[in-house]
């Protein structure tokens, strides 16, 4: 008997134990995400933060059973180790009693609503199409994704990565200017 | 009798299936390079604390056994018995997970570090990613909230100032720290660091350090901020923070944000012995290509080991002397230096392979006509 399951799992190693990991994975990703928005035990915003950061870390595994190992490692540090570092930083800096209300009036949940359906005629139709445990980086060349996703970036989507770097160059320049030291009235 | 049960255990090995075989070996060489990282963990500190006696004159530690080399042990032991003692005030669940957050990633990053060439048929890395070196600076990059947590838990004024120092410092030398090693990537046409080696080795002076000498400057420099070392060690500045981040932590727990930073240290080391100083190789006729699956090349294969270990032992030896020859950045000198100087350093040098690779390629099509 034990020698039957032995022999399955072998011949069979990388699917069962794929869908177990992609279960755990995606419970604990929405789990956390929704401890981000409403958690019922603490009101801290820093629990909010490890959270969020917890919900990244399911989301590059998941990217890892997709064999999108490029795409994982880039989440891990630009969102796991750069963004959500700075959203610490800031709360660590707020008030120690600085709590996050969580107060639905009907305004504000018709208007989640609102954005709620919208979001999903988005991802509904494109989550229909795909078909089910498809690999993304099996239909690109073996010598890996990072450089199918650089090819990509600079021909097919050029236009949406340069309009990207503008959007974020104008932000970098809001901020300078925002927290440039008031000079009005004081000559410099 | 016993070459019975010797010849069943062979018959055994040969028989099982390639999932197994492979499952075995890689929690053999999972054991063993955890037992050597952790080793070299403990000889760091003796290393640093001889290393920094000598450069002041005195002896250091050199009671428990012969040349001191005992210290480890009577330090562990130390650790492990004294009490566990958690101040009032702090954030429990924080205060015991951030000495795990900060360890667990530093002994990740031995997962896709070449070690060696191979042994047998066994490649010496544990996991030959495609995104290795990435997979290194996103494990490094969630050390960070080690020191973060540790700093917000303690719940008093030198810790989270030191944790703060962490975060901005961390985020700052992160982004030097990638431009950096791009270069390398162009040159080797890889993120696969066994690919790198290769490059590496295929024809004489072809290590990074002589073909990329600036990534490595940078590299290196980036290094010492993200382990925290001198002149980078604000996080910990003792004079001004009393301690830091692990001023509330005692006992194992504090031994453990101490093995952490020499963790770091020598993972760092690893890293840059890989990208730059040819990892296992030595421009020697038998040294230079990976190990044959001979009984020779197996003795060639343990070479390529000690010649890796040998390296980075060389590298934490250069760390170690750093931090007792120079002293501290000032926090805002820090910021100045990462972000003004070397960041667009970085993107020059990045600049200029690009240029020349684009030169190297295309010229030759001119002379074609």
């Amino acid at each position: 008997m034990w020698e039957k399951l032995l022999n399955y799992w072998s011949q069979s190693a990388p699917l069962l134990p794929e869908a177990i990991a992609f279960y755990i994975l995606a419970t604990i990703a929405i789990l956390f995400g929704f401890l981000v928005v409403a958690n019922p035990f603490s009101r801290a915003p820093i629990n909010s933060g490890l959270s969020l950061l917890c919900t990244i870390l399911s989301l590059a595994g998941m990217a890892i059973l997709l064999r999108a190992y490029f795409l994982a490692a880039i989440l891990v540090i630009i969102y796991g180790g750069a963004v959500v570092v700075l959203f610490l930083f800031v709360l660590m800096l707020s008030r120690k009693d600085f709590k996050i209300v969580f107060a639905p009036t009907r305004i504000r949940f018709a208007i989640g609503m609102i954005i709620t359906i919208l979001f999903a005629m988005i991802i509904v139709p494109i989550a229909i199409q795909i078909p089910v445990s498809t690999a993304v980086s099996d239909s690109v060349p073996i010598e890996g994704t990072v450089s199918a996703i650089g090819t990509l970036l600079l021909t097919k989507y050029i236009i949406p990565f340069e309009a990207i770097s503008i959007l974020l160059l104008s932000a970098i320049i809001g901020v300078v200017y925002l927290s440039k030291p008031e000079t009005k009235g004081k000559s410099k | 009798m016993i070459t019975e049960q010797l010849y069943s255990l062979n018959n055994w090995l040969n028989n099982i299936p390639d999932f197994w075989w492979w499952f075995l070996f890689t929690l053999v060489k999972i054991g063993a390079a955890i037992g050597i990282g952790l080793g070299m963990v403990a000889y760091a500190v003796v290393l640093e604390r001889r290393v920094a006696s000598f450069i002041q004159d005195r002896l250091g530690p050199n009671r428990a056994g012969p040349w001191g080399l005992l210290q480890p042990v009577c330090d562990g032991l130390k650790s492990f018995l004294k009490e566990d003692f958690i101040p009032a005030g702090v954030h429990k669940f924080y205060y015991w997970i951030a000495p795990v957050i900060i360890l667990g990633p530093a002994l990740m990053t031995i997962a896709v570090i070449p070690f060696g060439s191979k042994i047998g048929n066994q490649s010496m890395v544990i996991s030959d990613l495609n995104v290795g070196l990435l997979y290194t600076f996103a494990v490094a990059s969630i050390s960070v909230y080690g020191i973060l947590l540790a700093g917000y838990a303690a719940n008093s004024k030198y810790p989270i100032i030191g944790g703060m120092r962490a975060g901005a410092q961390m985020i700052s030398y992160e982004g030097t720290m990638g431009l950096s090693i791009i270069p390398i990537f162009m040159l080797a046409g890889s993120t696969n660091l066994n690919a790198i080696i290769a490059w590496q080795t295929s024809a004489p002076l072809h290590w990074g350090i002589i073909q990329a000498p600036l990534s490595a400057l940078l590299f290196f420099i980036a290094t010492l901020a993200e382990a925290n070392r001198v002149p980078f060690d604000l996080p910990e500045a003792e004079q001004e923070l009393a301690g830091g981040y692990n001023t509330e932590y005692g006992a194992m727990k504090f031994a453990m944000f101490f093995m952490a930073e020499y963790a770091s240290v020598i993972m760092g080391s690893a890293i840059f012995v890989t990208l730059f100083l040819g990892g296992w190789s030595l421009p020697l006729p038998w040294l230079n290509s990976p190990a044959s699956n001979t009984w020779m090349g197996m003795l060639i294969g343990i070479i390529h080991i000690c010649i890796f270990l040998a390296k980075t032992i060389m590298i934490v030896f250069l760390i170690v002397w750093i931090r007792w020859m120079l002293p501290r950045f000032r926090f805002d000198q820090l910021m100045d230096l990462g972000w003004r100087k070397l960041m667009p350093l970085a993107l020059a040098n990045i600049a200029f392979y690009a240029l020349l690779l684009w030169a190297i390629a295309i010229i030759p099509t001119f002379f074609q006509n």
